[in-house]
């Protein structure tokens, strides 16, 4: 069974909003799934919705909320606690012992490249800095499906750059399976292994794009005559889909 | 999970990749209330001392000049006010023991006004209806002018220090009971997903999320209502005078008795004590958020 899945998934907001028609998908082990599409065009809630913080009004998701991951459109540190503190809070939230949680969190904190700065307080990081070590929390639990909520979106381009390529090392190394939204074409083709486009509202998905690139992928990549042809499809499929 | 850092998983060696990171996206760090210089210390308390000082110019100009001899008295000179009410062991000491019943008034009003508002805050926020039900009270007994409380006050309990304290807590109540409220129900969504994703319970949502992120509120109210305890202490002692004087029934006596230089002794002793009392709080509030909190400002 996929880890994640979508089957015929509806949603109408209470106040009479329809955000999402018909939505199935799944994402498969080994597998990143973008969804591209519009601001406002559900994929935010798609992603509450797979997580549980959301119901659909109509549709069933199948996915095992105790290995998930989630990375908001915000860091969403809390400002009283120090870069490690902040990374402990999950295992925390879990009930893990002291000494378990410090080694996981030491861990992810490697692996995002924090090392140095656990003791500072997220109001002294930059914008980049923040979202790794929003990562490092995510990766302590060791999550098999990871959902990415638009995480660069406020980001320069040069450490959104920056940011894929590490996230994309990270998807080789942890091996999970991941379902990113984003409104940035390049950063779709660049981290997926398929890319979903989505239709403006009610949102859905209008067309699909295997990515072919084998991983793990070079930053170079993204100036290859293959690279900007499948972006400019996916382009071409955005813009039919709010013609 | 692999030690290595992803960083260096394919372009650079161990540690390069991420420090060149930090370096890319390290912004100079917002200095937390840094350690002030001498110089810089100087400049900030000079302009203070300057009004200072021109006010007890004015002071003495008003006394010697604008007032006719014989209404002399109302204005005591500063160098009489310090020799008398200070100089004097036995004003002194009646002035120093006032001090103290004041500041313990105060603090145990304080005290209770703490405890109440914080627990009344803490039930409102958990639950939309005790908030619905009860907040308006809360607000009627801070718009209730305390004047028309002191006679209920007195005939339950005792025109004495128990009253006084209650008068306090009175006063001080409100804006701890509305800041913390305040504080715990501002939490970032956000925050509220991630602990919700992760199956936080009701207490641990309390403990770990609101309580921390209610603390910059907490501590507002708590200054506010630190000034205002002093105020209340004052206050009551003008309405029950039974037991010993507070700083109050001391002032009322020597304005009775004419005794100006004694009665700005008092009145500057009430004053300096609402401001440590301000000064203190705005120091553990500095101590307590302001490592992490910007707006934080200790003075």
């Amino acid at each position: 069974m996929a880890p994640l899945a979508f089957e015929h998934i509806s949603m109408t907001f209470p106040d009479g909003t329809r955000a999402l028609n018909d939505v199935t998908f799944s994402v498969g082990a080994g597998e990143f799934v973008t969804v591209v599409g519009p601001s406002g065009c559900g994929k935010s809630t798609l992603l509450r919705i797979a997580s549980g913080l959301t119901t659909a009004t109509e549709g069933t998701v199948a996915i095992d909320r105790d290995s998930l991951g989630y990375v908001f459109q915000d860091a969403t540190l809390l400002p009283w606690r120090t870069v490690q503190s902040n990374v402990e809070l999950l295992a925390e939230l879990h009930g893990v012992t002291r000494g378990e949680r410090k080694h996981l969190a030491d861990e992810a904190i490697d692996l995002v490249g924090l090392r140095g700065f656990e003791k500072h307080y997220p109001k002294s990081l930059s914008g980049g800095m923040k979202m790794r070590a929003s990562l490092a929390r995510a990766l302590t639990l060791k999550p098999g499906v990871f959902l990415f909520d638009e995480p660069f979106g406020a980001l320069d381009e040069i450490t959104r750059e920056r940011l894929n390529d590490e996230l994309q090392r990270l998807f080789v190394h942890e091996g999970f399976a991941g379902l990113f939204i984003t409104h940035s074409i390049y950063e779709a083709v660049f981290l997926s292994t398929r890319v979903l486009v989505m239709s403006a509202r009610p949102g859905r998905i209008v067309e699909s794009f295997e990515v072919p690139f084998s991983h793990p992928r070079v930053p170079e990549l993204r100036f290859e005559p293959e690279f900007a042809e499948l972006s400019g499809a996916v382009s071409a499929a955005l813009r039919g889909a709010h013609a | 999970m692999s030690a290595h850092g992803i960083a260096d998983a394919s372009v650079s060696p161990t540690g390069a990749a991420a420090s060149e990171a930090n370096e890319l996206e390290a912004q100079p760090v917002a200095p937390s209330l840094p350690k002030l210089a001498f110089g810089a210390r100087l400049r900030r308390l000079l302009p203070p001392f300057v009004v200072f000082c021109l006010f007890i110019a004015f002071w003495y100009a008003f006394r010697y000049y604008a007032l006719a001899p014989r209404r002399r008295f109302l204005v005591p000179a500063p160098h009489s006010v310090v020799s008398v009410a200070y100089g004097n062991a036995t004003n002194r000491g009646y002035l120093l023991d006032a001090l103290w019943l004041s500041s313990r008034v105060a603090l145990i009003g304080l005290a209770i006004a703490i405890l109440i508002g914080t627990v009344l805050a803490v039930l409102m926020s958990q639950a939309r209806w005790v908030e619905a039900s009860t907040y308006p009270y809360a607000v009627a007994l801070q718009t209730v002018p305390i004047l028309a409380l002191t006679p209920l006050i007195g005939f339950w309990f005792g025109f004495n220090f128990k009253a006084r304290v209650i008068v306090c807590v009175i006063i001080a109540l409100f804006p701890i009971i509305a800041n913390t409220l305040f504080g715990l129900k501002s939490v970032d969504r956000g925050h509220h997903d991630l602990f919700t994703l992760h199956g936080a319970s009701r207490w641990t949502r309390l403990f770990k999320l609101q309580f921390p992120a209610a603390l910059p509120a907490i501590f507002t109210g708590l200054r506010i209502s630190a000034g205002l305890s002093v105020i209340g202490a004052i206050v009551g002692d003008f309405f029950f005078r039974q037991g010993q004087a507070g700083l109050g029934v001391l002032i009322s006596n020597y304005q009775l008795r004419l005794q100006s230089e004694q009665m700005y002794g008092a009145m500057i002793l009430a004053m300096l004590l609402g401001l440590v009392v301000f000064w203190v709080f705005g120091l553990i509030s500095s101590r307590v958020v302001g490592s992490w909190h910007d707006s934080t400002n200790g003075s």
